[in-house]
């Protein structure tokens, strides 16, 4: 492989790469992101490979050859992001987008699509409110309120192939700041267009920079934060599985703006797509000199290391993280010194999540007033969710700052699922909290959200609908920070516990009044003297709770009810009289023997007995029993 | 440099690292669990939390002062948080205090008492973990620890061990050696100084208390002892005494009340390791080399040696330390019929020190198969005995050490000061009138604040480079230094625990600056108000190299081969 020394070398190996991808007649993209994978797009990859192969046509993507053959080619293509609908295929240049795709469809595919130009009526995507067919993505709802900056060319360029990276146009934000731009220049760029770290914290990424950039200290790292452990969370995942070169040469960027040598990819080792695709890519780059030594013959160098991460949350706090990739126990330390002072092996770091990178290429190439053009006057750009819960249409969106919660679940997200009723929506992971009906039409930015008292978080986006049970909903947060915290620091490691223990009581029927109290004033104590800042949101959601659903909170522990039905303890099994036909079957499907009754006798649930297992409910042919 | 107001009192402050430190020297006394002005800022108790103006809490040992800061330290808002942490904390302590070990002198039970915890709202915690009595040193119950990393970053960051270190996360989260091994599978020294600086009783002296007992009421047995030079200085405390008095005479009183049929004074052991070590340093000396002769008087340092660093085995003295030297002519001396007046004879030994206690046991120090001193009791153990047998300590009139081996010199005294083994091994080198020449000497360097002190020292035209180095982090350092060529000396001194014995890990816990320093004052006081200024005056001792130790210096006062 050739490196590339310079600008213009870059420009015509582009050129080339782009011309290779317009003279493939057909591009089958088989979405190979994590979703579609589950739901078995690999099966549909392959399929489709020995069809081209039996059609004697080449599989590969081949950039030397590429414009001389006439023959389509099939790629694995990063997330597409409509997770629900997958194995997502698109096929290029028609443009169409196919929909749960399984392999047993792959020949209709390739004999009408393929060869005729033909589009397959029944694997297009449905819209569900007026049951029309539509035909390529942009015409999807799902898609149409979505603004793609860094999910730009995720889902449209094969993620494992360097040229087709190129062949879109990446790596050439990193020629244009090498060449046309010095390093203050840079940094200046990013600081003017506002982009904000999108890891949660929300702090001004330009700022990170000029601090690291200002240090006296001279050997300086760029470390990327992958560590998402957000529950339902994978907007990163999809990021570094899809579009891993965008990220990588927003690291390169950041890297010559502040100075520094060498960097760090910290994944979670639950990514094993995403690292080998990094893997992969950091590969390619380096072969073909955009990484390494004298980076396009600029003269600059920075070589890039990937770390996994064995799976702790706490390894996403940025000291925790830098002590992790050190080899020490990921724990949070004391600030300052700040990162940005002291991070990395002590020297001053520029840490940063994948998003926040992604978004650099961009704002180099198209500049700092382009991107404040999108989102809001404080949060400019777009931000990634990960649409998640009771909604219809689940994946990996991409909206502007400002977008209201409502235009998310319902027209992106189309609304809930089965017709139920929205409840909420749990934003900000562990460390947020709850949305409510009431709140849904607040703009949606890092300020904003701030004042509702949760935070826009790195992106994950849970939809309850009424049959989700906010205490619940409460204890299975706090069972994951109490779970996941370090240990290090007593509010955080004894507090959530003792919040836990409360939370597991009350959803359990064993609740008392004070206990509202005792939360209240832990959740306080934490906030307010935890160490890190995982510590100190850790009480989010169960106050967001107590704020916004109290009377659940009440109901459960004056009532012992669970309005929901959800709590397992607080269930009541009963047998309609008026339905039930004395059939028995319920009461000899019961493990325990808590139903009696007699012929012509409804029967009846001893509820001292009965362990709510639910075996009744599904032994009735009648449906007579209920829930209460 | 700046002013702060604290509580609304202005303050200055200059060089303070933190504002907890600007905050104490202004006379508050705010509570912390895992402060140590010596160990790394950890941040983990919260107990520090303060408030400023605008109603932002800070925790103030990692923050740093800034002029014109106001705070308060003791809002109702913050009393209350404080109290919660503890309660908090307890809730997850094996609450057993009326038993515990540490019962009255434990760091949160004093705070829990002092922030008025009356209760602990969140259940009781059963014992989880087992104890772990695998040292000779020092016991761990993990079940009292509160994870403040006091011990871990002592061991790490002062001692360079890493013998332990936090495992696991959240509420399951302990200290523990790695792969949870045993203690004393692990390269831990014995130093003792995890067990110093634990506020509770997760990390404690593995005690000897009990046989030693027993053999004082035997009337068959004769049980003597030998008391430390620190141990002297830190006593005293304990029994409402100033901080640093030398309080000799009452130790030497109160072991007699024990029941103790002689005591004896460590420090005439000092005396005879000086003069074997320092004709062992003029031979090494005079022949070139090899150097440097490394000290062999601390046995965690021995140890450390051993574990980390055995190409430097060879050059530690072969000299007893001072415990072995005392313990070893002892015997010889107590196997004479008319000294042992036919009965069985129990050797203990009062230290400053946890690491002893595994000195005692160690294979190469045996002779004939058998341990030259039965226990070691640490000062923490002695203190305990004479407060469970009641002897009224401040009212006791004090007694002189018992003969033949009651007598040391200022030399010896001083060994438990940092610096000390170094200046009483080169003061018996002094030439000329001792007033001047020891005078010369205390200057030179060989005393002073900090872990590590280089200096010379003229011998006879010649010029002796020496260092004195204390805390095995450090001398770590001067010994890569040295191996790497980087450094060179003829004589080091090493001792494990930062400032020497007086802050050995049997000693009574909780020293602030000002303990410590008095303790340092206590030693170099002695010295000034004996007559005999070097160990080679030492009258008794030079006696025995003509009568019981003649022609068998080699057998009873040096270890014949190191383990290596």
């Amino acid at each position: 492989m050739i490196k590339i020394k310079s600008h213009e070398e870059l420009n015509t190996l582009q050129k080339n790469f782009e011309d290779g991808i317009k003279n493939e007649p057909v591009r089958i993209l088989v979405c190979a992101g994590t979703g579609c994978q589950a739901s078995g797009s690999l099966k549909v990859w392959e399929k489709m490979c020995e069809l081209a192969k039996d059609t004697k046509i080449s599989v590969e993507f081949a950039p030397e050859v590429a414009h001389d053959h006439n023959h389509p080619a099939v790629h694995k293509s990063g997330c597409l992001g409509f997770c629900e609908q997958g194995p997502l295929v698109r096929i290029e240049p028609l443009g169409v987008l196919y929909t749960k795709v399984k392999p047993e469809d792959c020949e209709e595919i390739f004999e009408k699509t393929v060869k005729q130009n033909e589009v397959v009526n029944r694997l297009l995507y449905k819209n569900k409110i007026t049951g029309e067919e539509c035909f390529n993505q942009s015409e999807i709802p799902f898609y149409k309120g979505q603004t793609r900056v860094v999910l730009k060319t995720c889902g449209t360029i094969d993620p494992e192939s360097i040229e087709e990276a190129i062949a879109a146009g990446e790596y050439q934000a990193l020629a244009k700041a090498l060449f046309t731009m010095t390093q203050d220049e840079v940094i200046k760029t990013v600081l003017d267009s506002k982009l904000r770290g999108r890891g949660g914290g929300g702090f001004v990424a330009g700022k990170k920079w000029q601090q690291v950039a200002g240090q006296p200290e001279k050997i300086r790292y760029v470390v990327c934060n992958g560590d998402e452990g957000d529950p339902g969370a994978f907007m990163d995942c999809s990021i570094m599985e899809g579009d891993p070169h965008r990220m990588i040469e927003g690291m390169i960027i950041a890297a010559y703006a502040v100075g520094a040598q060498e960097g760090y990819i910290y994944v979670r080792a639950e990514y094993p797509l995403a690292v080998k695709r990094l893997t992969n890519a950091i590969k390619q780059a380096t072969e073909y000199g955009l990484l390494g030594d004298n980076i396009l013959g600029s003269g600059f160098s920075f070589r890039l290391n990937i770390n996994r991460g064995a799976g702790a949350f706490v390894c996403g706090e940025g000291s925790a993280l830098t002590a992790s990739i050190e080899g020490k126990r990921g724990m949070p330390r004391v600030k300052p010194p700040r990162t940005v002072e002291q991070g990395l092996f002590g020297k001053p770091t520029v840490l940063n999540n994948v998003e926040t990178y992604a978004n650099v290429p961009q704002i180099i190439l198209s500049g700092a007033d382009w991107y404040r053009s999108i989102g809001t006057e404080n949060s400019p750009g777009t931000k990634t969710f990960a649409l998640t819960g009771a909604v219809r249409n689940t994946g990996l969106v991409e909206v502007p700052f400002g977008i209201t919660p409502r235009e998310i679940i319902f027209n992106i997200g189309g609304g809930i699922r089965d017709d139920k009723k929205f409840k909420a929506v749990q934003i900000g992971g562990p460390s947020g909290g709850c949305l409510t009906e009431k709140q849904l039409d607040e703009p949606l930015d890092f300020d904003s959200v701030k004042k509702l008292g949760v935070i826009v978080g790195s992106g994950g986006l849970v939809v309850m609908d009424e049959s989700t049970c906010m205490v619940e909903v409460a204890r299975f947060f706090m069972e994951f920070t109490h779970r996941e915290s370090c240990g290090k620091c007593v509010p955080c490691r004894e507090g959530t516990l003792r919040m836990l223990e409360i939370l597991e009581r009350i959803v359990a029927g064993q609740g008392e009044m004070e206990d509202i109290d005792k939360l209240r004033t832990l959740a306080d104590l934490i906030i307010h003297t935890a160490l890190c800042g995982l510590g100190k949101s850790a009480p989010l959601p169960v106050v967001s709770t107590l704020n916004s659903f109290l009377d659940e909170y009440i109901e459960h522990i004056q009532n012992k009810k669970c309005p929901a039905h959800v709590c397992q303890k607080l269930k009541q099994y009963i047998i309609d009289k008026e339905k039930c036909k004395s059939c028995s079957k319920c009461a000899r499907g019961c493990p325990v023997q808590a139903i009696s009754g007699a012929p012509k006798v409804p029967y009846e649930i001893d509820q001292d007995k009965c362990i709510k297992c639910g075996a009744c409910m599904a032994a009735c042919p009648f449906k007579a029993i209920y829930v209460a | 440099m700046g002013v702060m107001k604290i509580d609304g009192f202005p303050v200055e402050f200059t060089d303070e690292p933190n504002i907890l430190s600007v905050i104490r020297k202004a006379g508050i006394d705010l509570p912390t669990l895992c402060y140590h002005s010596e160990l790394s800022i950890y941040g983990a108790c919260r107990l520090c939390t303060v408030e400023d103006d605008k109603g932002r809490m800070f925790a103030s040992c990692s923050e740093q002062p800034r002029d014109g800061l106001s705070i308060r330290t003791s809002t109702p808002r913050l009393v209350r948080y404080r109290r919660m942490l503890i309660e908090l904390m307890l809730a997850s302590h094996h609450r057993d205090c009326t038993t515990c070990v540490k019962n009255g002198d434990c760091e949160l039970q004093n705070l829990a008492h002092r922030l008025g915890v009356n209760s602990v709202p969140w259940g009781y915690r059963e014992r989880k973990y087992e104890r772990d009595f695998s040292s000779p040193s020092i016991v761990r119950d993990p079940d009292k620890c509160i994870l403040c990393g006091d011990c871990v970053r002592v061991c790490e960051g002062i001692q360079g061990i890493n013998a332990i270190d936090f495992a696991h996360r959240g509420t399951d989260a302990m200290v523990i050696p790695a792969f949870n091994k045993k203690i004393a599978d692990t390269d831990c020294v014995n130093c003792g100084q995890c067990r110093v600086v634990c506020p509770t009783g997760a990390i404690s002296i593995n005690t000897n208390i009990r046989p030693v007992w027993e053999a004082l009421a035997d009337p068959n047995i004769k049980v003597f002892a030998q008391v430390a030079p620190a141990v002297r200085v830190a006593a005293g405390q304990a029994f409402g005494g100033p901080r640093g008095e030398n309080v000799m005479g009452k130790i030497v009183a109160a072991l007699h009340r024990l029941g103790f049929d002689e005591v004896y004074d460590t420090t005439f052991g000092a005396d005879m390791t000086i003069l074997e070590e320092s004709k062992e340093f003029l031979e090494i000396f005079e022949k070139g080399g090899p150097f440097p002769l490394l000290t062999s008087c601390c046995p965690a340092w021995v140890s450390f040696c051993e574990k980390r660093w055995p190409e430097f085995v060879p050059n530690i003295s072969t000299s007893y330390s001072p415990l072995q030297m005392l313990g070893s002519v002892a015997r010889e001396y107590y196997k004479d019929p008319k000294n042992n007046e036919g009965k069985k004879i129990l050797s203990v030994a009062i230290m400053p020190c946890t690491a002893k206690k595994a000195e005692i046991l160690r294979e190469d120090l045996k002779r004939d198969g058998k341990q030259n001193v039965d226990y070691v009791l640490t000062t923490e153990e002695m203190i305990t005995m004479i407060k469970r047998a009641g002897i009224e300590f401040d009212a006791l009139e004090s007694e002189a050490a018992d003969m033949p081996f009651g007598i040391g010199s200022g030399g010896g005294v001083i060994f438990g000061n940092s610096g000390g083994v170094m200046e009483a091994a080169l003061r018996t080198l002094c030439e000329g009138p001792d007033r001047p020449a020891i005078e010369k000497l205390r200057q030179s360097g060989v005393r002073g604040p900090g872990p590590l002190r280089e200096f010379t020292f003229n011998y006879k035209g010649n010029e002796i480079k020496a260092a004195v180095v204390s805390g095995l982090g450090e001398a770590d350092a001067l010994l890569q230094r040295i191996k790497n060529g980087e450094s060179f000396y003829h004589f080091v001194e090493i001792m494990a625990c930062r400032r020497g014995c007086i802050m050995g890990g049997g000693q009574p816990a909780h020293a602030g600056f000002r303990t410590k320093e008095a303790r340092k004052h206590g030693l170099y006081e002695s010295d000034v108000n004996t007559q005999i200024k070097k160990s080679n005056e030492n009258p008794t001792a030079l006696a025995l190299y003509d009568t019981l130790i003649k022609g068998r210096e080699h057998e009873l006062l040096h270890k014949h081969k190191h383990a290596s």
